[in-house]
């Protein structure tokens, strides 16, 4: 198993140099993969250990961005900070929600609406600020520093969005390994079998979804000082979510390194479809094949493309003579 | 507070509430039905309003009569997608059902948006701009007249379900697939039929909302959510359920900003509530029965 951790140094020492080959453009697309990387791993924290499926984690993302933004607008605060402590509103908005949705037993459909609800809820309330601009969105005027979290250019957003997703994959490896890990794993399996051995499955429930939310919202704050604008109609919105949910998907979820895999398949070709077809004239179908590909992914490779990579690497990895 | 709005209002939202009933009761059968739920619902009906439109654009022939052409090219489109999608799914953890059909609801809006492209559109049929006016209310004619035609439809599908032998067959597979399958009943056909059905219900609404708003691919998700709080509402495969939770929401998201916003200046608040924020009543209205009452309002065990 130590091999593994070879293939990753090698892979993350690739990752290190590579920006000096790379145009800007495809800087951005790398920053893109990164970027849906870390929001991915922070869902499959929650969907992918426990099973419970969220389809409103679009809502931490805004909770992320606009904290941080506002505590920049309004005390001056850097966003460095300022991102903790959208991290904890988030938290804090996750447990509420998961308040709701566990205590209450609401299970499958019931909390996917729940997640639905909230997270509509949210987009709608932000839309209505006129601190944030309301129906306009909010333009930021990037001040380029460090402390501002602001920078020209892309080669230091790479590399922070790099730190994101190491950060992340770090941290799911660790709960996985963890007797968290192996609690939620056990409730997503059979939740009444784990409770009877004594899982707490309400307490460990909160934990992930917390946990989720918090890093789910550190994401939002790098999306704001990426972007420089603000609207809830597009990050906010269930479509940002089922942009978060599906390359965890389709990577595979419940495991480290699925989001990771699938953000390098899709969004390349998410990226270069949209372009591609909004040039011919056909915008928007790139989200028909997005459609067609979760469909086919769920019924044909339900584990997704992880466990067809572990399969091929397995003679690599085990080192057969 | 103005009373008189408020009735108006409430009326208008009564009106609304009838094609949501019908929007719900597909939802609400398939559901019943199979245990899945339909989350390309909204998207379905977007099509079924495009259908109309495209028809009142080429021939002139009023939405009021051409809902039937959506009604029957939703009830194929339902009857394949449930052949090809659905039916692989009806196994699946309930988790995983949700997937493939947020997939399908994005090919539905998207495939709607290269057809008829992205913008707002607002067709002006033979009775846009009528009304009639009891005393001081002011009623919309095509708001009574699509009110009307989709609790006809309604009653008509309970009636078909009631006595038809297909009918019988769907409230059959519904209540004990296995039972069904033991006295030779092809379940798969079935299934497909009752789809079919939901979505030409679907269809159909979408045809009579034509002349009452504005259309646009986007317009979808908002109605996959607003049928699903009915639903819960009403509870789960309850048809009853869903015509009465149809009304409910209909009124509530009429009356409920008007209501907020005369709250909040009461107690002293100078806020608003604009109606433009009237989903967030639904949403306010799922969270409390979700957790209060889960089975909903005539749902008899937990769904």
């Amino acid at each position: 198993m130590k091999r593994i951790y070879a293939l990753l140094l090698i892979a993350l020492l690739f990752l290190l140099v590579l920006p000096q080959f790379l145009s800007s453009y495809a800087l951005g697309i790398f920053i893109l993969i990164f970027f849906y990387a870390y929001l991915g791993q922070s869902w499959n924290i929650l969907t992918g250990y426990t099973g419970v499926i969220s389809l409103g984690h679009s809502i931490y993302v805004g909770i992320g961005a606009y904290v941080t933004i506002y505590l920049t607008m309004t005390l001056g605060l850097s966003p460095w900070i300022g991102m903790w402590v959208g991290g904890i509103c988030a938290g804090i908005v996750g447990l509420v929600i998961g308040f709701f949705g566990f205590r209450f037993g609401l299970k499958g459909v019931y909390f996917v609406l729940l997640t639905i609800a909230f997270a509509e809820i949210g987009r709608l309330i932000v839309l209505h600020l006129k601190v944030f601009g309301s129906f306009q969105g909010l333009f930021i005027t990037p001040q380029f520093s460090f402390a501002n979290f602001q920078f020209k250019g892309n080669l230091p957003y790479y590399y922070i969005a790099l730190g994101y997703v190491i950060f992340s994959v770090i941290v799911v490896r660790l709960i996985e390994r963890s007797k968290i890990g192996r609690y939620i794993v056990a409730l997503r399996e059979d939740e009444d079998a784990a409770e009877s051995l004594g899982v707490d499955v309400f307490r460990y429930k909160m934990i992930a979804i917390c946990i989720s939310a918090f890093m789910t919202s550190l994401g939002g704050a790098f999306y704001a000082n990426y972007l420089y604008y603000l609207h809830p109609g597009t990050m906010m919105s269930m479509a940002f979510s089922i942009e978060i949910i599906l390359r965890p998907i389709i990577g595979g979820m419940g495991t480290v390194l699925g989001p990771v895999i699938g953000s390098f398949l899709i969004t390349p070709l998410a990226e270069l479809s949209r372009t591609f077809f909004a040039k011919a004239g056909y915008e928007g179908l790139h989200l028909v094949i997005y459609g067609f590909l979760l469909v086919a992914v769920v019924l044909f490779f339900p584990r997704g493309v992880i466990s067809y990579i572990k399969k091929a690497l397995t003679p690599v990895l085990s080192g057969l003579k | 507070m103005n009373l008189n709005l408020l009735l108006q209002l409430a009326i208008s939202g009564f009106l609304l509430g009838g094609v949501y009933s019908l929007i719900a009761l597909g939802l609400s059968l398939i559901f019943g039905v199979m245990r899945v739920i339909n989350f390309a619902h909204g998207e379905m009906m977007v099509w079924g309003m495009y259908v109309a439109y495209t028809i009142l654009l080429w021939t002139g022939i009023d939405p009021f009569f051409s809902f039937l052409v959506s009604a029957v090219i939703l009830f194929i489109l339902g009857y394949l997608l449930q052949r090809t999608v659905v039916n692989r799914i009806l196994d699946f953890p309930e988790a995983m059902q949700v997937l493939p059909l947020v997939g399908m609801a994005m090919v539905f809006e998207n495939s709607a948006r290269i057809i008829w492209g992205p913008d707002y559109i607002s067709p002006q049929s033979r009775f846009s701009l009528h009304s009639l006016s009891l005393g001081s209310i002011i009623i919309d004619t095509p708001r009574l007249l699509a009110f009307s035609l989709a609790i006809i439809i309604t009653i008509i599908v309970l009636l078909f379900l009631k006595n038809t032998d297909m009918g019988k067959s769907i409230r059959a597979s519904a209540d004990n697939r296995t039972g069904a399958l033991l006295v030779g009943t092809d379940v798969n056909k079935v299934y497909a039929v009752c789809f079919g059905i939901g979505t030409a219900c679907v269809g159909t609404a979408g045809g009579l909302l034509v002349p009452l708003m504005p259309l646009s691919p986007h317009i979808g998700a908002p109605f996959t959510l607003i049928s699903f709080i009915i639903v819960i509402l009403g509870g789960m495969g309850s048809l009853t359920g869903a015509m009465v939770g149809g009304v409910i929401i209909g009124v509530a998201e009429s009356i409920g900003p008007e209501l907020i916003t005369n709250i909040f200046h009461g107690i002293g608040l100078d806020l608003d509530f604009p109606h433009t924020m009237k989903q967030v009543v639904s949403f306010f209205i799922l969270i409390v029965i979700m957790v209060l009452r889960p089975q909903g309002l005539f749902g008899g065990k937990r769904g």
